[in-house]
């Protein structure tokens, strides 16, 4: 067993306990025994001393947004592949969304998903359960039998639940257990069959656009459903300006909403599809540069809860097709730190303490899990991260089994060097060209 | 009411082409201009000097439909395929038309999609011509982008026969071409396109060959037709043909697509022909020398009355013989910039 840890001389980033000093972390038997200066024994009494000086040591890093594809759609990704891809890149627990092939609606359908992350054994899977049965919008899926087996929460995310009744339905029937109800905010009928944000640029590439009104126009209908029902709702990956003065006023009037913000819709602008390069084809849609600020500064007001990856894995035969053809979405897990990191640490919009809250300790509280955080006792789930080190991102070198990534060549900053998940390690950096 | 929304200073829009104008075949003569281009992918990318020499070009070979032996050899030997996803006549027959007055073998491959779940891939499809050992394919396809995703797989030369709504080359050249014939210029024209802007490609090629060559040019059309952010475009915006009529040197009505409309962006065909159909009447109150074009073909009643579209003004089919000498240019160039490249 290795679930005896003891990580020495680490700069200790918990925000949970706003703690940020030079200190060690003891894991006995699989949990936070001790944060503090460690008893000269304990080195003794544990099955692996890592010295994490010069290392950042934060709670595992939670990404409450991917798609594992699983079951379905398994050359794209699984569970395994997936999961495999995510601990390497820091993360101990991710949520997977429902809308697979078959959609997760039903409690053998949760069941099956955690059944695969356990076998699995690299991250904590988690996973949402469908709003609505096969995602159509029309009739409830069986909320509450998902929630018994573990549903961190309900999403019909691939596309939003259209019908204002079915919604407010949904969100009153949630009063009956405490879990999230998360929307993908897009009125189709606004959005049409859009495919890259709707301005400058989808009028001189002749695509057709999605009006930033489709996010908003879903997400203003929702905020007035949460203000009557009062039920937790999270927004998922907005992307607007306009969503952020919703999520602004919300907030303001303490409604209990909750919102994510994707590495994309930081770091890259619809000017990016002017190639027509599909792995910039992602929904929502990478927006206009004014955008990109009113997210930046949303995060830096607090008003974003989480940062999550949307990490969406496609075959290179379907994204090699005519825009219009191809599949939304990024695969960008096994680089979203380093992202994070350029978009708002370096940038200094962010310190640490702050960075690593909207990876940890927030999108736990939004899926309500016991973790995030290394207060006594709880899972042995712990990050370690060489702020420093400098590289470059390689698709081929991904363990996730897709490659529609557009970061190909960007240079980062920022490596996960281990991974503890349950005081076990489970991914670690190779010391390439080390002699030792 | 003045409805003209958008006048937008027109010199910082011409970054690429500057103005040349009349000064263009004196500053070429200084310097020999050379085509380089391989593909002919859109207009927004080419200078105003790029553009009349191809209209220069075309100049040379609209000799050759009036000969009595319809052929000139420059495509001796060259293979030509007219890759069209979507449907079409007159630009297919145009193109097929062009290649084999230029002595090139010509291959016709229709096909109706292209989507993944249909069948072949537009990449297998391009890789399978490109080991049949193609020269040059014209494509026509329903989704933006696809001829330059082409040119970026394959070596052949690629050419835009229309992409979704997003450019139609060859028709803005024909255009322009159309016009210097009947005004010498299009340095100062006014020119107004009108009808459905916002899944037009011809109005977006139109657009940049006539900015770039000097005309003032307004899109005319229902704000439900009209695509957006056009403030960041070189043209003027108005909704009433009416204020635009007597002002304009050239109009040019757009074919109501109505395969491309969703969800009635207009209540009824009689309510948009009232005010955005060019009729007898309307003719009255334009310039008497207006130049009267279409790109075809007309929808008559709807875009235009019969007797405007057969009367004195009309250069619709002026436009269609235009359209040979026109595409014969292109695949004349760009055949020559790829023999250059792989000399």
């Amino acid at each position: 067993m290795t679930n005896n840890v003891l990580i020495k001389n680490g700069r200790v980033i918990d925000p949970a306990n706003n703690l940020d000093k030079t200190c060690d972390v003891l894991i006995l038997e699989g949990r936070v025994a001790e944060v503090g200066k460690a008893n000269p024994a304990a080195e003794k009494s544990v099955d692996r001393v890592i010295d994490a000086s010069g290392k950042l040591v934060a709670p595992g890093l939670i990404d409450i947004h991917v798609h594992f594809r699983e079951p379905g759609d398994e050359e794209e990704e699984t569970i395994a592949s997936g999961s495999a891809a995510a601990v390497t890149a820091g993360f101990t627990s991710v949520v997977c969304m429902p809308n697979t092939n078959p959609t997760i609606e039903n409690e053998t359908d949760i069941e099956y998903v955690h059944r695969k992350g356990r076998q699995a054994r690299k991250t904590h899977v988690y996973v949402m359960g469908a709003i609505t049965k096969k995602r159509e919008g029309i009739e409830l899926a069986e909320m509450g039998m998902m929630a018994e087996a573990g549903a961190r929460g309900f999403t019909d995310d691939g596309s939003g639940v259209q019908d204002p009744a079915v919604m407010l339905k949904a969100l009153k029937y949630a009063r009956m257990f405490d879990r999230v109800v998360a929307q993908h905010c897009q009125e189709d009928r606004i959005a049409g069959g859009g495919v890259m944000n709707s301005g400058y640029y989808s009028t001189i590439l002749g695509l057709p656009g999605l009006d930033p009104l489709a996010e908003e126009a879903m997400l203003w209908r929702d905020i007035q459903l949460v203000r009557k029902t009062q039920v937790r709702y999270h927004a998922q990956h907005i992307s607007t300006t306009g969503s952020v003065e919703l999520i602004r006023q919300a907030k303001r009037d303490s409604l209990p909403v909750t919102c994510e913000v994707t590495p994309h819709h930081l770091l890259l602008t619809e000017e990016c599809c002017s190639d027509y390069d599909t792995n910039y084809k992602v929904n929502p849609p990478l927006r206009a540069q004014k955008d990109v600020e009113a997210l930046k500064e949303a995060i830096v007001d607090g008003l974003v809860d989480a940062l999550v990856t949307d990490h969406a894995p496609h075959l290179q035969s379907e994204k090699e097709l005519e825009f219009l053809s191809a599949p939304f979405g990024i695969a960008g897990l096994e680089c979203a730190l380093g992202l994070y990191i350029k978009a708002l640490i370096e940038p200094k919009l962010l310190d640490w303490l702050g960075l690593i809250r909207l990876m940890t300790v927030n999108p736990a509280g939004i899926i309500g899990i016991d973790k995030g955080t290394l207060s006594q006792g709880r899972q042995g789930d712990v990050t370690i991260i060489d702020p420093e080190a400098e590289w470059e991102i390689d698709v081929q070198k991904f363990v996730s089994k897709s490659r529609n990534c557009p970061y190909h060549g960007w240079k980062v900053k920022g490596k996960v060097e281990k991974t503890i998940v349950g005081g076990e390690v489970r991914f670690e950096t190779q010391k390439e060209g080390v002699v030792v | 009411m003045n409805r003209i929304l958008n006048i937008v200073e027109r010199h910082t829009h011409h970054k690429s082409g500057g103005r040349h104008g009349t000064g263009m075949a004196i500053m070429r003569k200084g310097k020999q201009f050379r085509w380089q281009r391989k593909d002919l992918i859109g207009l927004r990318d080419l200078t105003a000097e790029e553009i009349i020499h191809i209209l220069d070009t075309a100049r040379g070979f609209e000799q050759i439909s009036t000969r009595s032996v319809k052929k000139a050899p420059p495509l001796r030997g060259k293979v030509v395929v007219n890759l069209f996803f979507e449907d079409s006549t007159r630009t297919r027959n145009s193109f097929a038309l062009a290649a084999s007055r230029l002595s090139a073998d010509v291959i016709e491959f229709t096909k109706k999609s292209s989507a993944v779940s249909k069948g072949e891939t537009l990449l297998d499809t391009a890789r399978n011509l490109e080991a049949m050992g193609i020269d040059i394919v014209v494509i026509r396809h329903s989704a933006a982008g696809a001829p330059m995703f082409l040119a970026r797989s394959i070596k052949a030369c690629v050419v835009n026969a229309g992409d979704g709504s997003c450019e139609h080359p060859t028709q803005a050249l024909l255009d322009v071409y159309t016009i210097r014939q009947m005004k010498g210029s299009l340095e100062g024209l006014k020119i107004a396109i009108v009808g459905d802007i916002a899944h037009s490609r011809v109005a977006r090629s139109d657009m940049w060959a006539m900015t770039k060559l000097g005309a003032e040019v307004t899109f005319v059309g229902p704000p439900t037709l009209m695509p957006g952010n056009l403030d960041q475009l070189p043209v003027n915006v108005s909704y009433s043909l009416d204020e635009v009529i007597d002002k304009v040197d050239v109009v040019n009505m757009l074919r109501i697509q109505f395969e491309r409309l969703g969800g009635n962006p207009f209540p009824s065909i009689r309510e948009y022909s009232r005010y955005f159909g060019l009729t007898v009447e309307r003719m009255r109150r334009a310039k008497s020398d207006i130049v009267v074009m279409h790109p075809g073909p007309i929808n008559r009643g709807l875009e235009m009355e019969s007797e405007v579209a057969d009367g004195s003004n009309s250069v619709i089919l002026q436009q269609v013989t235009n359209g040979l000498a026109v595409r014969m240019a292109v695949l004349f160039l760009v055949n020559q910039a790829a023999a250059e490249v792989s000399t």
